[in-house]
């Protein structure tokens, strides 16, 4: 294959993609040459090309810091849910008179049950923990800005299909937490005017949370994983057609920039997943259930509702948002909002540079982000009443203005620092 | 097949995409109507639906006690009101209040000692707990909400009133309830 030493200088997005589909890397042989079976195959399905492409001859670009290891981190995750889910489902029943016997069973007569429970409990944390991570690096660094809509708007509707599915999933061990988090969450839909009391019921099979809906929780709980999976799939095509974003926010603009994925990413995501296994593993061995609710080991009760309910820990952010609207609607709406919100990101930063590296008083409003989004989960947490909801109602207001207000607003007036001219002088800069 | 061709010798396309746009339509409402049944077996069954009606004996309730049962999966409040928690009741400017409805309307006359309510709160499905709160009515753990000694939304982020289900006095010290 004859490499041309293309330069180029992108200015706007659509240039940007340009230049990523025609900066390519070497590679010596392929498989298909090499191997005559393999070429066969190949000739009659292109597999091996699409694996060669994207893990030899697409550009990365080589400044990628240690924030970009948790796309792969969150696939992992994806994967052990499924495949230890797929073992409890083996023993666990979906019946209101056996659910929470069946996942006691699984717990203490099952072998490994118990561990295949936990892994399923602790991972399902992990996997937000991932997820959360890998969202926060988007904002940081502007990654949600053109060309890159389209990616995050899948991310966003996976961010979503995880969260339903999360909820699902928790709903299944038939506990007090499950149960009256279920009605909680089940209820938010009678908010809608009119229609919404047939939606719940219609989401119910009843007229509460009873057998229908854990029979049919299970059954969506088992399917939306392997939804999941597909969209997953549509962010990596996404993926490869834009190419990643990178600390410097500045586009490839030759070779000179990029390395291919193999083996410097491979190694790189195999350095993150070792971090994250012995963190997976600290919880899963010596704290399963730091991260659950202990009123879950208390069988489902419809005539009794828990004197704090709490949904899991990374809802809370989202819950304390609700709870800070004294009206029933408008805190529904206020809730699903705030994540709708997120879809409209990438024309709501107005600013030019990409990076947040580069942009001294967003960095200091950003920081304020992270840390109010964090407050607003303590919050979700503590009971409500007081201050707590005073609190809740600030933190629910910063959490708006951030995107309505002040990313518009702020490029208007913020003196940004200079982009560096190219990745290639990023790397050279940060890694002497 | 030969093509049908205009004044300016282009192929018109009107009539076939006439056709084939009725075929969509067609598809569609098709579509639609074979995912119907499927939706509706998500709603509540025969077995479900059947109104299961519950005859309550309130003979063992005291004054100012409170009774829960369980009637279509849901608890209702059986409360045997005091003369206090009545006058309480009665004694509210219906303006002051988010659903209005004096409490004649949520006792049957002549029993205005028996008040009996769906034990969901209105905001978000939790079950409130008597006696507790503001007005002394009930509390609801979850988010929040005030009722008052009849039942009534006081504060908090719940819409409305807590429901009041159908029933009737078969005698003095049984209800029937559904």
């Amino acid at each position: 294959m004859t490499n041309h030493e293309n330069n180029f200088d992108p200015k706007t997005p659509k240039e940007e993609l340009q230049a990523f589909h025609q900066i390519h890397n070497d590679l010596d042989q392929s498989i298909t040459e090499k191997n005559k079976v393999v070429g066969w195959i190949n000739d009659r399905l292109p597999i091996i090309t699409t694996i060669e492409n994207t893990l030899k001859r697409h550009p990365y670009p080589k400044n990628l810091s240690y924030w970009w290891n948790f796309g792969s981190i969150a696939g992992i995750c994806l994967v052990i849910q499924i495949l230890s889910g797929l073992f409890l489902a083996m023993h666990y029943v979906p019946n209101t008179k056996h659910a929470f016997d069946s996942v006691e069973h699984i717990m203490r007569d099952v072998n490994y049950g118990w561990l295949i429970r936990y892994i399923h409990a602790v991972g399902a944390s992990m996997f937000f923990v991932a997820l959360y991570a890998h969202m926060v690096r988007s904002l940081y660094y502007g990654s949600y800005k053109a060309p890159r809509e389209v990616l995050w708007w899948v991310g966003i509707i996976i961010f979503l299909l995880t969260m339903a599915t999360a909820f699902m999933g928790y709903v299944l061990p038939w506990g007090q937490m499950s149960f009256w988090g279920a009605t909680v969450i089940t209820n938010l839909f009678s908010a809608i005017p009119v229609v919404g009391e047939s939606i719940v019921q219609w989401l119910w099979g009843g007229y509460s949370v009873d057998n229908p809906t854990l029979n049919r929780f299970f059954v969506l709980h088992f399917l939306m994983p392997f939804l999941i999976v597909g969209i997953v799939l549509v962010h990596l095509m996404a993926l490869h057609t834009t190419g990643s974003n990178n600390p410097a926010g500045v586009p490839m603009k030759s070779k000179k920039d990029s390395i291919p994925f193999h083996p410097y990413f491979t190694i790189k995501d195999m350095v993150g997943f070792a971090v994250f296994f012995i963190i997976f593993g600290y919880f899963l061995f010596f704290y399963p259930n730091a991260l659950g609710h202990p009123d879950n080991y208390i069988p489902a009760n419809p005539l009794v509702t828990p004197a704090h309910i709490v949904p899991e820990w990374y809802f809370l952010p989202f819950y304390a948002i609700l709870r800070a609207v004294p009206d029933k609607l408008g805190g529904v709406l206020m809730m699903f909002g705030a994540i709708i919100l997120l879809f409209f990101l990438p024309y709501l930063d107005k600013s030019k540079v990409r990076s947040g590296a580069y942009r001294p008083l967003f960095k200091k409003f950003f920081y304020v982000f992270v840390i109010n989004f964090v407050f607003l989960g303590w919050l979700g947490k503590s009971p409500a009443e007081g201050w707590y909801i005073w609190a809740s109602r600030i933190s629910t207001m910063y959490y708006y203005a951030y995107f309505l207000l002040i990313l518009p607003i702020l490029p208007r007036f913020e003196k940004t620092l200079p982009v560096p001219e190219s990745i290639d002088e990023h790397y050279k800069k940060t890694h002497k | 097949m030969s093509e049908t061709k205009n004044n300016d010798n282009k192929i018109d396309n009107s009539k076939r995409n006439l056709i084939i746009n009725a075929g969509y339509a067609t598809a569609g409402v098709g579509a639609v109507c074979a995912i119907l049944p499927f939706i509706d077996s998500m709603n509540p069954s025969k077995d479900v639906q059947a109104l299961a009606s519950v005859e309550v004996d309130v003979s063992n309730i005291k004054i100012g006690e409170e009774k829960k049962i369980m009637w279509r999966g849901k608890p209702v409040f059986i409360k045997r009101r005091t003369t206090q928690e009545i006058e309480d009741a009665k004694n509210v400017d219906l303006k002051e209040l988010k659903d209005p409805q004096p409490d004649s309307q949520r006792v049957k006359a002549g029993k205005e000692e028996w008040l009996v309510t769906v034990g969901i709160c209105t905001h978000l499905g939790c079950v409130p707990i008597g006696g507790e709160g503001e007005y002394k009515g009930w509390f609801c753990p979850c988010h929040g909400s005030q009722y008052d000694t009849s039942g009534r939304i006081r504060k908090g982020p719940a819409p409305k009133n807590l429901e009041v289900p159908p029933y009737e006095f078969l005698n003095d010290t049984t209800i029937k309830i559904g």
